[in-house]
C-alpha cells in the first residue's frame, strides 16, 4: 500500500521553494509534472460538467455506486487478460473491464429499485458495498496467485496521479472535449429531463435514452478518473464542483460552466500542491482543494451563502425589533395622549435577542426615541414613524381577518413578519381593498395627515 | 429504463361492441383500465371530449383523476384500453397536446428562470441539440406576458409564489400553442388573482376553439368555470354538460359509496384474472 502514497517529487523532503511553486503552477516544472497537472485539470473539468447534470438529475450518488462497482471489473479483466496472455496491466484491458462492471452496478441498482420495494438509497448501498467487496476478494486472490505485475492493481482504489503518462493526458483531453461537446449539445435536453421528467416525456423526449447518455458520460469520467484519483474519491470530483457552483448562481448555463471551472481548478491546484509536497497523494489533495472551494462558496457566496443568509436574517430581525419598539411606544402614547416613557428592559423583545438591543441604539441614533434614565419615549419624528408602523400593523391584521378565506394560501408567509416587509404600494392596496369592503380598522393612525398638518 | 407504453394495446373483448368514436374529437378514451400492482385505479373508462370546451374531471381523493391524465399522456401504462387524439395515436399528435402537471411534482429550486421554464414548451418545436433561438424566446415571453408574468420573467423560479409558479407552468403549456390541454389541479393552492388569471386564460383558449381538461378539486366553482364535467371515481360515474350531469344524485354516487365500488371492481379484476389464467 505504499504506491498510492508516492508523489512525483518523492525525493524532495524539504519545503518547496518559491521558484518550484511558480514553475509547477505555470506548467514549466518539467515534463512529468506538466503531464500530471494538465491531466488532473482536464479530468476536473469533465467531472465538473458531467457531475453538474448528474447532481441536478439527482443521480450523483449513482456515480458512487458506479465507481465502487468498477473494482471487480478491473480484477476480472486482469485475470482474463492474463489468461489470454495479454499484457494484463495495460489500461486497454483494465478500463473496459472497469466500465462494464460499473455499468453492471448501475443496472443492478435500477433493477433493485424497479423490482423490489427497496428505495434507491438502500439499493445503492447494497450494490456499492457488494461489488466493492467482490473486488477486494478478487484482488487478494490475484495477489495470492502467480501473476506477474499484480502489485499495481490497488492503485485504482486510491489513484496514482503521479504515474500519469502523456497518453493518459491525451485520454483526459479527449474525454474533456467530449463532455464539453455533450454539455453544449444536450444542454436543453438534460435540463428538461432533470427539471420535469414527466413533462419531458409528454413532449416526446426519450427520457431513458437521455438518462443513458448522461450515465454514460458519468461512466466515462469515472473510468478515466480511476487511475488519477481512485474509485473511492472520484465521486467527490463529480459532486463537489457542482455543489459549490450552486451557491454562486441560479442560472443553469452559468452553473454548468462554473462547475467545470471549479473542477478544473481543483484538479490543477490539487495536482500542483501534490507535486510540490512529498508524500501527498494527488487524488486526496485534488478532492481537498475542491472541498475548500466548496466550503468557501457555502460560507461566502453573495446571495445563497450562509453568511449572506445570516446577515439578511439579522437585518430583518433588527427591523422587526425596531418596529416593535416604535409600535409599543406609539400605542402607549396614543392611549395616554401624551409622550410616555417606558422602561427599556420592558421593550426588549424576547426571541429577537441582540437585534432588539441594537434596535434601541438604532432608534436613538436616528433620533426617533429619547432615552432618559431607565425609560424611553418617542420624539416627534418617532411619533410619526410609530404611527406609520402601527397603521401598517393594523391594516395587515384587519386584512387577514377580513380575507380569512384567501389567507390560507399565504399563511406560509408568517403573518407576523409580513407587516414588516410590505411595500408602500401594497399598503395602499390593502387600504383600498379594506375601504371597499368597509372594513377599515377603527382608530387607524394617520401619519400622512399629521405630516400634512405640520405644513404651513 | 422503461419504454414508453403503447397506446394501441386493445382489450380483445368489448371493443367491437362499443360505438365508434368520431375522428374529429380531440380526445376519445375507450375502455381504459389502469392498475397499480393488480389494484385497479381506473376501471373501464369511456369518454369522448367535445371540441372547444372547458372540461372538469372531478372526484374524491384517490379516484384516479391524475392517473387518467397520465394514462392519456402515456406516463402510466394502461392494463387495457385505448386513447385516441383526433382519431389517431398520441405519438402522432404530441405537439398538439399540452400538459400542465401538478405544481408539487417538480423541484422549484432548480436553477432556471421563469422564462427558461416557459421556453421548455418550445423545446419539441426546436428539436435536438439546437439552442433556444430568439424567436422561440419571444414566443415564451409572449406566453409569460399572457399570464401576467412578463415582469417576473428573469426571476429564478424558487423566488416565485405558488400562484406565480402555477402561472409559469401554464405559460409553458401555452408557449407550445397546443390544441388540447391537460391540466392537473391548476387551481390548487393559488391566490385569488391567479385563479382569475387562469380562468381568463382558459376562456380565451376556448374562444380559440381549444379544449381544456382540468383535474379540479373545488366543486363549488365547477358550474361557473366549466362547460362539461366528468365525475370520476375509478370509473366514470357520469360525464357530459355541467347542467345535465352535475347533479346532487351523481355527486353522491361519486363521493359516497366508494368502498363498495372498489370492492366490486377488485372482485371483478380477481374474476378476470381467474378466468384469464
Amino acid at each position: 500500500m505504499n504506491a498510492p502514497l508516492a508523489s512525483i517529487s518523492d525525493a524532495a523532503s524539504q519545503a518547496p521553494t518559491l521558484t518550484e511553486i511558480v514553475r509547477t503552477l505555470t506548467l514549466t516544472a518539467g515534463f512529468n509534472a506538466k503531464v500530471v497537472v494538465l491531466s488532473a485539470a482536464l479530468l476536473g473539468i469533465s467531472a465538473g460538467l458531467v457531475g453538474c447534470f448528474a447532481l441536478l438529475r439527482k443521480r450523483a450518488l449513482m456515480g458512487d455506486a458506479l465507481a465502487h462497482a468498477t473494482l471487480p471489473g478491473i480484477a476480472l479483466a486482469f485475470i482474463i487478460g492474463a489468461a489470454f496472455g495479454l499484457e494484463a496491466r495495460s489500461l486497454a484491458v483494465l478500463l473496459p473491464g472497469a466500465a462494464i462492471a460499473g455499468i453492471a452496478g448501475v443496472v443492478c441498482v435500477q433493477l433493485l429499485v424497479h423490482h423490489t420495494r427497496l428505495r434507491e438509497d438502500a439499493a445503492i448501498g447494497i450494490v456499492l458495498s457488494g461489488f466493492f467487496g467482490l473486488g477486494v476478494a478478487l484482488l487478494s486472490y490475484i495477489q495470492g496467485g502467480n501473476y506477474a505485475d499484480a502489485g499495481g492493481l490497488n492503485t485504482f482504489i486510491y489513484g496514482q496521479t503521479a504515474a500519469m503518462l502523456p497518453r493518459d493526458a491525451a485520454l483526459m483531453g479527449a474525454v474533456a472535449l467530449l463532455t464539453i461537446l455533450a454539455s453544449v449539445l444536450f444542454h436543453k435536453e438534460f435540463a428538461i429531463v432533470a427539471f420535469n421528467e414527466d413533462y419531458a416525456r409528454t413532449q416526446g423526449w426519450p427520457v431513458p435514452r437521455l438518462d443513458l447518455l448522461m450515465m454514460g458520460l458519468v461512466v466515462l469520467v469515472t473510468v478515466v478518473g480511476l487511475q488519477a484519483v481512485g474509485l473511492l474519491l472520484i465521486v467527490a470530483l463529480l459532486i463537489i464542483p457542482a455543489a459549490a457552483a450552486s451557491f454562486w448562481t441560479r442560472r443553469l448555463r452559468t452553473m454548468v460552466i462554473l462547475s467545470g471551472c471549479i473542477g478544473g481548478f481543483s484538479g490543477y491546484l490539487g495536482a500542483s500542491v501534490s507535486a510540490l509536497t512529498p508524500r501527498m497523494p494527488a487524488g486526496a489533495v485534488i478532492v481537498l482543494t475542491g472541498g475548500v472551494v466548496f466550503l468557501l462558496s457555502m460560507l461566502f457566496a453573495p446571495q445563497r451563502g450562509l453568511l449572506a443568509e445570516q446577515i439578511r436574517t439579522f437585518a430583518l430581525r433588527r427591523r422587526v425589533a425596531r418596529e416593535h419598539w416604535l409600535r409599543r411606544l406609539y400605542e402607549a402614547q396614543d392611549r395616554g395622549g401624551a409622550p410616555v416613557s417606558i422602561p427599556t428592559h420592558d421593550l426588549v423583545s424576547r426571541g429577537l435577542g441582540l437585534g432588539s438591543v441594537l434596535a434601541r441604539v438604532d432608534l436613538r441614533l436616528s433620533g426617533l426615541i429619547e432615552v432618559s434614565g431607565a425609560g424611553a419615549s418617542l420624539t416627534e419624528r418617532g411619533t410619526r414613524e410609530g404611527a406609520r408602523v402601527t397603521r401598517n400593523h393594523r391594516l395587515w391584521e384587519q386584512y387577514l381577518m377580513t380575507y380569512a378565506d384567501l389567507a390560507p394560501s399565504h399563511v406560509d408567509l408568517s403573518a407576523d413578519l409580513v407587516e414588516h416587509v410590505l411595500s408602500p404600494e401594497l399598503i395602499d392596496e390593502l387600504e383600498t381593498a379594506l375601504r371597499e369592503r368597509k372594513a377599515l380598522p377603527e382608530r387607524l393612525p394617520d401619519h400622512t395627515e399629521r405630516e400634512a398638518g405640520g405644513r404651513p | 429504463m422503461s419504454t414508453l407504453p403503447s397506446h394501441e394495446r386493445v382489450s380483445p373483448r368489448d371493443l367491437s361492441a362499443r360505438p365508434e368514436h368520431s375522428p374529429d374529437s380531440p380526445l376519445s378514451i375507450h375502455a381504459l383500465t389502469v392498475a397499480y400492482q393488480r389494484k385497479p385505479v381506473l376501471w373501464d373508462v369511456e369518454f369522448e371530449a367535445p371540441g372547444a370546451r372547458l372540461i372538469a374531471i372531478v372526484g374524491p381523493n384517490g379516484a384516479g383523476k391524475s392517473t387518467l391524465i397520465k394514462a392519456c399522456l402515456g406516463l402510466v401504462a394502461p392494463a387495457a384500453g385505448r386513447v385516441e387524439f383526433w382519431g389517431g395515436p398520441y405519438r402522432r399528435s404530441r405537439i398538439r397536446v399540452g400538459y400542465v402537471p401538478q405544481r408539487e411534482s417538480v423541484d422549484w429550486d432548480f436553477p432556471v428562470s421563469a422564462l427558461d421554464v416557459a421556453a421548455m414548451g418550445r423545446y419539441a418545436l426546436i428539436g435536438w441539440c439546437r439552442p433556444v433561438s430568439r424567436a422561440h424566446k419571444r414566443a415564451a415571453m409572449d406566453a409569460l406576458e399572457y399570464v401576467g408574468m412578463g415582469e417576473l420573467s428573469k426571476r429564478q423560479i424558487s423566488q416565485l409564489s405558488g400562484g406565480q409558479q402555477q402561472r409559469v407552468f401554464l405559460a409553458r403549456a401555452l408557449a407550445q400553442d397546443a390544441d388540447l390541454y391537460f391540466m392537473d389541479e391548476p387551481f390548487a393552492g393559488v391566490d385569488a388573482a391567479t385563479e382569475r388569471a387562469i380562468i381568463e386564460v382558459l376562456r380565451s383558449l376556448r374562444a380559440k376553439g381549444k379544449t381544456v381538461i382540468c383535474v379540479h378539486h373545488d366543486l363549488q366553482t365547477v358550474p361557473e368555470y366549466f362547460d362539461d364535467v366528468m365525475l370520476l371515481n375509478m370509473r366514470v360515474v357520469a360525464s357530459g354538460p355541467v347542467g345535465d350531469v352535475f347533479t346532487r344524485e351523481n355527486l353522491v354516487a361519486t363521493y359516497g359509496g366508494r368502498l363498495t365500488l372498489l370492492d366490486e371492481a377488485s372482485e371483478a379484476l380477481a374474476r378476470a384474472a381467474r378466468g384469464g389464467g
